[in-house]
């Protein structure tokens, strides 16, 4: 080091002592600078759902005691009826032992009428506006399994129609779920009965999941969801159909506000043609266990990835 | 202690200071960005209050261009391993004092991806969900809580690295080796990382067959030491520009053959790829088929990845020729490749890999005015935080911003810098 250090004038500006002057400037600089951050940040204020404190520190579902998941439930409750003016009645809807639930859809009897599109929006307080639905059903033309090769957006007079099958498919509840295995928070998870659930209180909303899904099964709330007050399903449980908050991720859970309590998935009871089978595999004498011995063909969508659905289909052979 | 305290204050003190001084130019500069800074924080703030929706993402295509800048930035960081692979392992003089503007840029390329991965989120007020310890962190099965760990990892890593080297330098003293040799080559191994574990974030998605393919790591790697030094050379060439900063022709004309050699294999890779997706003829070329030819009569990427194979292709040609020693040359090819890359990375990787659904739906994707400026805002602020670790650490390597002249102040004409040479580094 020589002994004399050549000196930065800029350097040696900003080292200065501040004067009167530079310190009216540096305030007036820095008020016009927050002025800038406030007049930014003004958009905040068209906000409608803020986070209340109670809901900031919401701890993980699994976390919870039997006591926090009581105050938990209420709050819920409490909330739902503030913004659309009905008490519901939220439950914790927990497996049943010796359940695992299974699907199976009969693809002979199907006649794509979208019947269970819609009574699955109104059982799980899906939001109408933007619309979010569990089940996409694709029109097929005869020959071909290929998704590629459905029509998604079919607005025929009448179904069925002469040379296509209708294939509805939604959350095909894994045995190795890849939407589980990438959450980074573990906000979703397989519960004992075969359920993928979403704690809706913790998801994020990175989205990883519905990059993950080989079925396109899950869904975001892109904004806040809107239902009208009058089309609320009141019967709800917590990681089933209770209202989701803007910002979460949200699919097709077998309707366990239902299924845990004895009954069959809104999709199921609404289908006129008798194709949607649903019931405990664990159980021999169950009728998706009979089928699933019975049929002599009956397949899992994409097979090849790995992901072992709990949903089959099947045909009238 | 205490003593060690308050000279380490009295020098973040100074380095602060001096962010606020400059000249005319570095006030225009600065302006610009923070004004461009700005409104990217009121699209933000628009975001945060009515949601994703103010975006193009949908259900059909959930990721954008924030992650595909995001992918872009993790290369352009762990492409500072490509100064210091010369510097540490091979004692290249040339681009010795220069590897820390590599390290600095990489810090500033890991901050904007935080920023950008953040924007993505539908509840960015949840992200404490994500700290290990009062959060859920399923590590390690996924490869997002992977990319958590390595990218917070890699920006320590490089702070250290570069604060440590700088205070020394500031003090007049000697680096101590133990200090940061260790960490410079964690910080190699840690930068490769980086840019695996986010390939790897696309590719363990075997529902994705355009990403499901394990080509993509070596490709991001490829293309990220391309335009990673690419961005370097044009930084480095601003800085000499603008401080007289002593940089060489010749750490140029190095790093010109790091994104020659990089270019060259980024374009094989590619071409590895696009024969194996259309000679075998599956059914799972369908989102190359998209992305390259169009589909059902969507064919909104096809313009943006032919521009960027043809950029590619340029910038190839120009960085093998002899031409390209010539700097005038050498900064278009740069360019070039940046811009290509950046294409290739965002349209070319990220969007084709959700068009079609698994469903077979074809719902394409354009970002939205209000996403656009968010990410404007996000680079501004990016290059905000660069120029201003530049603004202090020149001088510091200058030697005219130490301890030595602590206190003396002696305000000088405003944009009058003296040529001086860099003291060297060790």
């Amino acid at each position: 080091m020589p002994p004399t250090v050549p000196t930065d004038p800029l350097a040696a500006a900003a080292d200065a002592g501040m004067s009167r002057r530079s310190f009216l400037r540096t305030s007036a600089v820095l008020a016009t600078g927050l002025a800038a951050v406030a007049a930014s940040l003004k958009p905040l204020f068209e906000m409608e759902d803020i986070t209340s404190a109670e809901q900031f520190m919401q701890k993980y579902y699994k976390e919870l005691t039997p006591e926090d998941m009581k105050k938990v439930l209420a709050r819920v409750e409490r909330e739902v009826e503030k913004q659309y003016g009905i008490r519901p009645h939220v439950r914790d809807l927990k497996p049943m032992d010796g359940v695992e639930f299974a699907y199976a859809l009969n693809l002979s009897r199907c006649i794509g009428c979208r019947k269970c599109v819609h009574a699955c929006v109104a059982e799980n307080n899906q939001s109408r506006s933007p619309e979010i639905q569990y089940i996409r059903v694709l029109k097929m033309p005869h020959g071909t399994f290929d998704v590629e090769k459905g029509d998604h957006y079919y607005a025929s007079e009448k179904v069925p129609e002469k040379g296509f099958f209708y294939m509805p498919i939604q959350c095909q509840q894994c045995h190795n779920p890849p939407c589980v295995k990438v959450c980074p928070v573990h906000a979703t998870w397989q519960e004992t009965d075969g359920i993928t659930v979403i704690d809706y209180d913790w998801c994020i909303g990175c989205r990883y999941c519905e990059a993950a899904c080989p079925y396109w099964a899950r869904r975001f709330n892109f904004t806040k969801p809107s239902i009208p007050a009058d089309r609320i399903n009141p019967n709800m449980s917590y990681l089933g159909n209770r209202p989701r908050r803007q910002g979460v991720m949200e699919k097709c859970h077998f309707c366990v506000q239902r299924t845990r309590d004895g009954r069959y998935p809104a999709c199921l009871e609404v289908c006129p043609t008798g194709s949607r089978k649903f019931g405990n595999i664990l159980d021999p004498e169950s009728e998706i266990s009979q089928i699933l011995r019975t049929k002599r063909v009956f397949m899992q969508l994409k097979e090849d990835v790995g992901t072992n659905p709990r949903f089959f289909y099947y045909f009238d052979v | 202690m205490i003593t060690a305290a308050r000279n380490y204050l009295v020098f973040l003190r100074r380095c602060a200071r001096i962010a606020f001084v400059g000249d005319w130019r570095y006030y225009t500069w600065m302006g610009v960005l923070t004004v461009v800074a700005l409104f990217g924080l009121n699209a933000y703030a628009k975001q945060f209050a009515h949601g994703l929706i103010v975006t193009g993402m949908s259900d059909e295509v959930s990721w954008g261009v924030y992650i595909a800048n995001f992918t872009f930035l993790v290369g352009v960081a762990a492409a500072a391993v490509m100064m210091v692979i010369p510097v540490y392992i091979y004692d290249n003089e040339e681009l010795h004092d220069l590897v820390i503007f590599g390290e600095l840029l990489a810090v500033a390329a890991i901050i904007m991806c935080l920023m950008f991965v953040t924007v993505d989120l539908g509840r960015p007020d949840r992200f404490w969900h994500l700290i290990p310890g009062i959060g859920q962190f399923n590590f390690p099965a996924s490869m997002l809580s992977w990319d958590v760990i390595v990218l917070n990892g890699y920006l320590l890593l490089n702070v250290h690295i570069c604060g440590y080297l700088l205070y020394s330098r500031y003090r007049g003293v000697k680096p101590g080796k133990w200090f940061y040799i260790p960490f410079v080559f964690v910080a190699i191994f840690w930068a490769v990382s980086i840019h695996t574990v986010t390939a790897f974030l696309y590719v363990g998605l075997g529902g994705r067959p355009f990403w499901n393919s394990s080509i993509v790591g070596p490709r991001f790697l490829a293309s990220a030491f391309t335009a990673g030094p690419a961005l370097i050379i044009l930084a480095l060439q601003v800085i000499r520009r603008v401080t007289h900063y002593h940089i060489t022709d010749k750490a140029l004309l190095t790093l010109r053959a790091i994104v020659q050699v990089s270019m060259l294999i980024n374009v094989f890779l590619l071409v590895n790829e696009v024969f194996k997706e259309f000679y075998s003829g599956n059914l799972h070329v369908i989102s190359s088929r998209y992305l390259f030819l169009g589909l059902h009569g969507h064919h909104a990427l096809v313009p943006w990845i032919w521009s960027a194979i043809t950029l590619n292709l340029i910038a190839m040609v120009i960085l093998v020729l002899p031409l390209s020693r010539s700097l005038k040359y050498l900064n278009v090819a740069c360019v070039l490749s940046i811009v290509g890359i950046w294409i290739e990375k965002g349209m070319g990787l990220v969007i084709p890999g959700f068009i079609p659904t698994p469903l077979g739906a074809v719902v394409e994707y354009t970002p939205s005015l209000n996403e656009t400026l968010v990410c404007f805002g996000i680079w501004a602020f990016g290059l905000l935080c660069y120029t201003i670790f530049l603004r202090m650490s020149v001088p510091i390597l200058q030697g005219r911003l130490a301890k030595a002249n602590e206190g003396i102040s002696e305000p000088g004409p405003d944009d009058v810098v003296e040529d001086a040479p860099a003291a060297s580094h060790s």
